[in-house]
């Protein structure tokens, strides 16, 4: 089962392989946007640009047998998580061979071989079911850990307040994971929230709360290692609270009538997680090009592969209802 | 054969279940030292620890939620809703996610978990301690639903609930707690939809659930004086229904009653009647009969919850509408 390691930071071996993933996201993503304007595309989508460094930094630190539960927001957690982008993308194609079979969609992507229990479309919906997936993991003394991936918005919710209460009471093995874009859809923190910090949303539950700059990857992953290791060892929940940024509107098309035009464009200039790595490792522009050539195929293979899968039979959609 | 109660017959099921299965847990509010709101779990805390006789937050949302959580990682979890109304509350995780996370994988995941709660009027809990809601629940795919009558019925069908690979929701009316049954000497697991012929007749069909049964037992009592012979079924498990057996004893009596304490409009007795008229039209004397509450929250005075909800009289009327008799 889990296999509990001392590494508590990044190497710096490791870190063109973390450009490298988060690169391949930001680039289906692109793709994911093209092929929705262009039509092919059914479904409510929500990307996840300008938050890679968040879905990279916490999956990567995970071990084999822990869990996550994502949120609308889903294809860069369930490609961190390792799914492979044929499987995510068919799976936006409505594909038999997507990571859902065709069942569930951008906003219910699943993979449950790889611990990933689904992304949910009710936000705070998954939060509850991290906390009881925990409680699972410590009535049988297994050292594992369950991973809720959450937004500014669910902070507000019910199922947020009495997730993380439960959790805390029972000190269960579970990392809640503020990924503060400072956005509820169109509406900013200001207007939904009553406080500034969300970090101050763990001090109602007595839980621990680590806060870190959500576009640095590094030092997301720390935080999350350190996060796991005290979940880990009995000590309780932590609240992980990443400050983040979307690059992008709430969903593909969403014109952001309700934001500053050049905003999300100022950001990208100095907060991209991608562009802060590569300065931080001073990657040669023919290596990074080289890079992005590669992750480039394998989104533009994806393509080809979702286009090719098999669709559902229409009467399909009766299996499945029951066990 | 041992006699239980209703409660008892809970109880048993439950215990059954834990003492054999570690996977098997409950939770739920005031459970533990104080065995639940109605006292189905007394004395389980000492047998099974405050672990898996667990008490919850008021917190209907998590500790729904947390018993999915918990069937995904394949244990075997019952939450227990203290009230039929709180299932309100309750109603996210069990509508939008244990119902739909086999669906939505692609049948990748089972949620095996069991939602026990209760409900019913009789002692004037009021507007928001008695309703029941099972229509909200069988409306839903991805959901079985069960409401059992008698102790044997509750300890069988709850140990196969237990086992069954969805979510269940299992209905417990609260005026049956004390009423006492003979049981088999070991739980006889009793299959999820099937219903029960509960009174062999030859002129009317009663389907009856929950305290009905036994409204619907007594007028059968009271027809058969008249000379109107009463057959009465129990669905049992009210998702996935037990078309086969209604329609049949519809068939051979050719008249048929409903009767539920829910309200009549929009009720679980409604998708029965429309069952029974498509299934045996040419087979229909008279048109389909429905009992009910009256279309209103349910009142406190107890003079006025009594005019609210169905009684024995009440089906009686129905069943001698049906054979055209007047009262």
């Amino acid at each position: 089962m889990a296999k509990v390691e001392s590494k508590t930071t990044l190497a710096k071996s490791d870190l063109p392989d973390v450009l490298r993933e988060m690169l391949l996201i930001r680039r289906f993503e692109e793709k994911v946007e093209e092929r929705f304007r262009a039509g092919e595309l059914p479904g409510f989508l929500h990307v996840t640009i300008g938050e890679e460094a968040c879905a990279v930094g916490v999956c990567r630190a995970l071990e084999d047998g822990d869990v996550i539960a994502s949120t609308h927001r889903a294809h860069g957690h369930t490609l961190a998580k390792g799914t492979h982008p044929n499987e995510v993308m068919a799976e936006l194609y409505g594909k038999q061979e997507g990571c859902s079979h065709g069942y569930g969609g951008s906003m219910h992507l699943y993979d449950v071989e790889r611990g990933n229990l689904g992304a949910n479309a009710v936000i705070g919906g998954g939060l509850p079911q991290i906390t009881g997936a925990a409680l699972a993991f410590q009535m049988r003394g297994e050292s594992r850990v369950a991973v809720a991936f959450f937004g500014d918005g669910a902070t507000n919710i019910g199922t947020f307040h009495e997730a993380l209460n439960m959790a805390q009471l029972w000190k269960v093995p579970a990392v809640f994971v503020l990924e503060d874009n400072h956005w509820a859809e169109s509406t900013p923190e200001s207007q939904h929230s009553p406080i500034r910090d969300l970090s101050d949303r763990a001090k109602a539950f007595g839980m621990k709360a680590i806060k870190v700059d959500g576009q640095d990857v590094e030092a997301v992953y720390k935080a999350t290692r350190q996060a796991l290791d005290y979940a880990r060892s009995g000590k309780g929940p932590v609240y992980l609270h990443l400050d983040t940024l979307r690059f992008s509107g709430h969903y593909i098309g969403d014109p952001q009538v309700y934001r500053p035009k050049d905003e999300a464009k100022k950001l990208r200039e100095t907060r991209d997680p991608i562009e802060l790595l590569r300065a931080k490792l001073s990657m040669p522009d023919s290596e990074f090009e080289g890079m992005d050539a590669e992750v480039t195929e394998i989104v533009e293979a994806s393509v080809e592969f979702a286009k090719n899968g098999t669709d559902p039979a229409p009467e399909d959609a009766l299996k499945n209802v029951y066990a | 054969m041992p006699e239980l109660s209703y409660r008892e017959a809970v109880r048993d099921a439950l215990s059954t279940a834990m003492r054999q299965d570690d996977d098997v847990f409950i939770m739920g509010e005031d459970i533990a030292e104080m065995g639940g709101s109605m006292g189905v779990t007394h004395g389980m805390l000492d047998e099974f620890g405050p672990e898996r006789v667990r008490n919850t937050p008021i917190s209907e949302m998590a500790l729904a939620g947390a018993a999915i959580g918990a069937a995904l990682q394949g244990m075997r979890p019952i939450a227990e809703i203290m009230y039929e109304d709180f299932m309100t509350l309750a109603a996210e995780q069990v509508v939008n996610q244990a119902a739909k996370h086999r669906y939505m994988s692609g049948g990748q995941l089972t949620v095996p978990v069991v939602f026990r709660t209760q409900g019913g009027a009789g002692w004037s809990p009021g507007a928001q301690h008695a309703q029941q809601l099972e229509a909200w629940f069988v409306h839903i795919p991805g959901l079985k639903v069960v409401f059992a009558s008698t102790p044997e019925d509750v300890r069988g069908l709850l140990w196969s609930a237990i086992y069954d690979d969805n979510p269940v929701v299992f209905f417990e009316h609260r005026t049956l707690y004390g009423i006492k049954g003979d049981v088999p000497e070991k739980i006889e697991p009793i299959p999820i939809g099937k219903a029960r012929v509960h009174r062999e007749g030859e002129d009317v069909t009663v389907i009856a659930t929950g305290r009905m049964v036994h409204e619907s037992l007594a007028a059968a009592v009271e027809a058969e004086k008249e000379g109107i012979s009463v057959e009465v079924v129990d669905p049992r498990t009210l998702q996935p229904l037990d078309e086969e057996t209604l329609v049949a004893s519809v068939k051979k009596t050719n008249r048929a009653v409903v009767a539920h304490e829910a309200v009549t409009r929009m009720g679980f007795g409604a998708e029965v009647a429309a069952v029974l008229q498509y299934q045996a039209f040419d087979w229909l004397d008279a048109p389909i009969e429905r009992v009910g509450s009256r279309f209103t929250p349910l009142p406190f005075a107890p003079i006025m919850e009594s005019y609210v909800i169905p009684h024995m009289e009440t089906v009686l009327e129905a069943i001698y509408r049906t054979v055209n008799k007047k009262a």
